[in-house]
């Protein structure tokens, strides 16, 4: 939070699927050690945007430039496949809507943990099942299901699990998509908690896409509200859900039923 | 030294191939079967051991059938191994179905159409009734000659070429790039269209029967009409460097399919209709549809569809179809693995026994 | 590696054949993947494997590797399982009698090539042998992952996790990891390769071995090689290193105590004997008592 550049830093993107335009001019910073939200309904284009910044979907037009650990800025959809690929290994992190997609079902709870541990180079066995037990932990898991099967854990246990398995190499920014979708509101409740304590604790740079308010409120510095592809509105989260200047925020913010 | 280790490998192997050239020739008080009858009575395995055998020769084909006993993979994997040690001249031009002498030219999609519906030697319409006049040891009377309908390969313009000057049919992309070759290079995955026919091309016609089968069932988009299938002679051409034009060195027999599917449209392009292409060595109906089948499946991803189904991974089906490597895997599982399944059975018993070991402590 | 020999006519080669049966333009093809193959250990080089007259599955791969570096000079042992006489080790040498006339011996100390199915020689090899194995499935993560298109991606970008996790689940589940042949092994430190089913008890004499080791895998059409003297680690952890196992017994014939054993069924009441599984090395210390 103390940096003066920019984690992450897009401008000028376009993205048209036909006739419909995905992204159009879409500009967005996130700092070091703070919580973006991109909120929007289905369509807005937050889901393209966020496929765009994690270099998972290229734009017609426009960049995205990273800055790593080391201080270089690399651009994100010009580095190539092996050092995207190691990026997501070592500093980034991906937390899907679904669990099932950031999961391995048919490996142990330790084994998705430890995985992204071997896969920079952890080779003591003792060592890789200490950690993953300490990482269940902290998402509240029990270490003594560390042997099982997510496949037989709950929606809300699998989300924590993914989240301990992104987590634990300690990433630098985590890409968000709907982490609490699909959930019970009172485990949604539990999830944005253990989120924010864990972000606050790492002082990791999240960004984060929910159609939810409420999430946005919770857990972000700064919201990105999207309609169409475009950015209507930004600034600090309070600022723009208690006093939204653009029509089409006024008319989100007033929309939520109150708590 | 009371155990001896079993030698005579060598002898057991003698003795099976006498015992093989026995049961080859059967009860050898029948005449032996010549390669011209089944060169002429077996003619449709002869056909698909020419196109499995990936080799277009009617004879050798027919002797790989004597010789394989009748196992028409065995039959192909004969006819490949020889292919193999042949000298390669070079690669004939593209032959022109669309001049093919017609024997036969079916087309689901008109009623009738330039140059008519002809029937040809086929099955469909026969009732499969055992023929016990078949059996009979004597020879029949020949069959009664049939009047041959005019052969004229101008008259028979192609189905999917009437709705291409619609605008309705998908254009093939033109090219005159070298197609890679599977006889000379491995198969690399994402394999483009020419790779890929040519792979189904060779492929085990029971493999894609299935495969062809399950896109009509719903694995997969299909909406499938025979847009025509023709059978019959085409000339073979060469352009040797040498010359600078080509010659015609002879004519061969081959089915084509062409297969007319739906095609919703993408973010790009309009509604039309789209190809799958089948071609096939002889009279290989089956093989020829189900390749076309399987060849539309293949495509989805190019034009932007939803692939999930098998016949529409590439990869799955392209390193399954072909039988000779199929069989070859397979029935390999019969040669001796009595090492690896020795450090099995001790893995096993090394854990059980750990278990067993850990699950006394406990108690 | 020798020129071929011209034609038939020398030494009693199969008329109307090549010198060891490819053709001179495919043994070049298959030398340069060879090179390749040599050049970067442990990297698995797509070739353009031949339709051979064995099936695929009976060391086509293997044979074409063979016939690429055979030269008349050549010495060759053929085995199966560790034998020289199991049917398809004995059909595969007169293969190489009929169509190349080179000698053939089933003395490992006298072979300067040895092709092998599923074992690994018990006596030690020497700098100028050549060790070249039958390989059915080249690609070691193929059970972790069966699409050959994604695998060669992870060895490209050397992310092996898959395996190290199955090894990790293998200690949690079991206690120990459960794969007894074709244990994976890092070749050079780089690569993650198969070394073909032999037994895990045959990796360590990979690691550092004098001679060259070369791999066929003719129905998959890749080859691979480990050049002499380098480094083959079996995976493992710090804390739980790979151990290979111990034989069970004594040979009953030589009475060798380490070398790997066939356990033979001699009655339906559980009796059994352990021979040696290498019928070389097992005669070689019978005519030494």
């Amino acid at each position: 939070m103390s940096d003066d550049a920019p984690i992450l830093d897009a401008s000028g993107l376009h993205l048209r699927f036909g006739a419909v335009p995905a992204l159009d001019g879409v500009a967005l910073r996130v700092w070091p050690g703070e919580v973006v939200a991109i909120l929007g309904e289905s369509g807005s284009g937050k889901t393209s945007l966020l496929r765009v910044l994690s270099g998972a979907l290229a734009p017609d037009a426009g960049g995205v430039l990273y800055r790593d650990a080391s201080g270089a800025v690399l651009p994100v959809l010009g580095m190539g496949e092996a050092a995207l690929r190691r990026l997501v290994r070592t500093e980034w992190g991906f937390v899907h809507q679904n669990p099932r997609d950031g999961l391995r079902l048919g490996v142990s709870a330790g084994g998705n943990v430890g995985e992204r541990l071997m896969a920079v180079g952890a080779r003591h066995y003792g060592g890789i099942r200490a950690a993953a037990a300490e990482w269940l932990r902290r998402v509240e898991i029990d270490p003594a299901r560390m042997d099982d099967l997510p496949r037989d854990f709950s929606g809300g246990m699998q989300q924590r699990l993914q989240i301990a398995r992104t987590l634990v190499t300690e990433p630098r920014l985590v890409f968000m998509d709907e982490p609490t979708g699909g959930l019970d509101v009172s485990v949604q409740a539990r999830l944005l908690d253990l989120i924010r304590a864990l972000v606050a604790d790492l002082g990791l740079a999240v960004l984060l896409v929910t159609h939810d308010i409420a999430v946005a409120r919770l857990l972000a510095h700064r919201l990105v509200v999207m309609r169409r592809g475009r950015v209507v509105e930004h600034g600090l989260t309070d600022r723009v859900l208690d006093d939204p200047q653009h029509e089409y925020t006024q008319l989100l913010v007033s929309s939520v039923l109150a708590a | 030294m009371a155990y001896v280790a079993v030698k005579g490998g060598e002898r057991a192997i003698g003795n099976a191939h006498a015992w093989l050239d026995e049961a080859r020739r059967g009860d050898p008080a029948l005449p032996a079967l010549s390669v011209r009858q089944i060169e002429e009575q077996l003619s449709l395995a002869v056909d698909r051991v020419m196109a499995e055998g990936a080799c277009y020769d009617r004879p050798l084909a027919a002797l790989a059938i004597k010789q394989a006993r009748g196992d028409l993979i065995e039959a192909a994997f004969l006819l490949r191994a020889y292919r193999t040690t042949l000298p390669r001249f070079g690669a004939s031009t593209p032959l022109d179905t669309g001049a093919m002498r017609v024997r036969r030219r079916v087309s689901a999609t008109y009623k009738d159409l330039p140059g008519g519906q002809v029937l040809g030697p086929t099955f469909d319409y026969t009732h499969r009734l055992l023929d016990f006049a078949l059996a009979a040891e004597e020879d029949a009377p020949p069959p009664q000659p049939v009047p041959e309908a005019p052969a004229d390969g101008a008259a028979a313009p192609r189905v999917t070429g009437l709705l291409a000057q619609e605008g309705l049919m998908a254009a093939e992309p033109a090219s005159d790039a070298e197609p890679g070759d599977l006889t000379r290079e491995p198969l690399e995955i994402p394999a483009d269209r020419p790779l890929r026919l040519q792979a189904l091309a060779r492929g085990d016609e029971g493999f894609l029967l299935g495969l062809g089968y399950s896109t009509q069932r719903g694995y997969g988009n299909a909406h499938p009409f025979v847009g025509e299938l023709r059978m019959g002679e085409v000339a073979m051409e060469i352009a040797p460097p040498e010359l600078g034009f080509p010659v015609e060195i002879g004519d061969i027999v081959v089915t084509e399919c062409q297969m007319v599917n739906q095609f919703a449209g993408s973010r790009h392009e309009p509604p039309q209709f789209t190809r799958g292409y089948g071609l096939v060595f002889g009279q290989g109906e089956r093989k020829a549809m189900a390749m076309a089948l399987v060849d539309r499946a293949l495509r989805a991803r190019e034009l932007g569809e939803e692939a999930g189904a098998p016949a529409q991974d590439e990869e799955f089906v392209l390193y399954h179809c072909d039988n000779v490597e199929a069989t070859g895997f397979v029935e390999h599982l019969k040669l001796p693995h009595y090492v690896d399944f020795q450090s099995e059975l001790e893995k096993l018993r090394a854990i059980r026994a750990a278990a067993d070991t850990r699950q006394e402590a406990a108690e | 590696m020798s020129a071929a020999a011209p034609d038939a006519a020398a030494g009693g080669t199969l008329a109307g054949y090549n010198f060891a049966y490819l053709d001179e333009d495919t043994k070049r093809m298959i030398r340069r993947a060879l090179l390749k193959a040599v050049a970067v250990p442990g990297h698995q080089v797509p070739f353009g494997s031949r339709e051979m007259p064995l099936p695929y599955g009976w060391g086509t791969g293997g044979i074409q590797v063979t016939a690429s570096v055979i030269g008349p000079d050549d010495t060759l042992k053929v085995i199966d399982q560790g034998a020289d006489d199991t049917t398809n080790a004995v059909s595969i040498r007169r293969f190489f009698a009929r169509v190349a006339g080179v000698r053939t011996t089933e003395r490992a100390s006298e072979a300067t090539i040895i092709q092998t199915r599923h074992r690994i020689p018990e006596t030690k090899l020497r700098e100028g042998q050549i060790l070249v194995y039958q390989v059915p499935m080249p690609e070691p993560l193929f059970r972790l992952e069966p699409r050959v298109a994604e695998t060669r991606r992870l060895h490209a970008l050397a992310d092996y996790g898959l395996m190290h996790v199955k090894l990790y689940e293998d200690i949690a589940r079991q206690g120990e990891v459960t794969i007894s042949y074709n244990y994976p092994v890092m070749v050079n430190g780089r690569y993650l390769m198969s070394p073909s089913p032999i037994p895990a008890f045959d990796n360590p004499k990979m690691d550092r071995m004098p001679a060259l080791q070369l791999f066929g895998a003719g129905r998959e059409k890749r080859i691979y090689a480990v050049p002499p003297y380098t480094s083959v680690r079996s995976l493992d952890f710090e804390d739980h290193p790979f151990k290979p196992p111990r034989p069970a017994a004594a040979c009953a014939l030589c009475g060798s105590r380490d070398s790997y054993l066939d356990e033979v069924v001699t009655d339906d009441r559980g009796g059994r004997r352990f021979l040696c599984s290498d019928t070389d090395h097992c005669a070689g210390r019978r005519a030494e008592r």
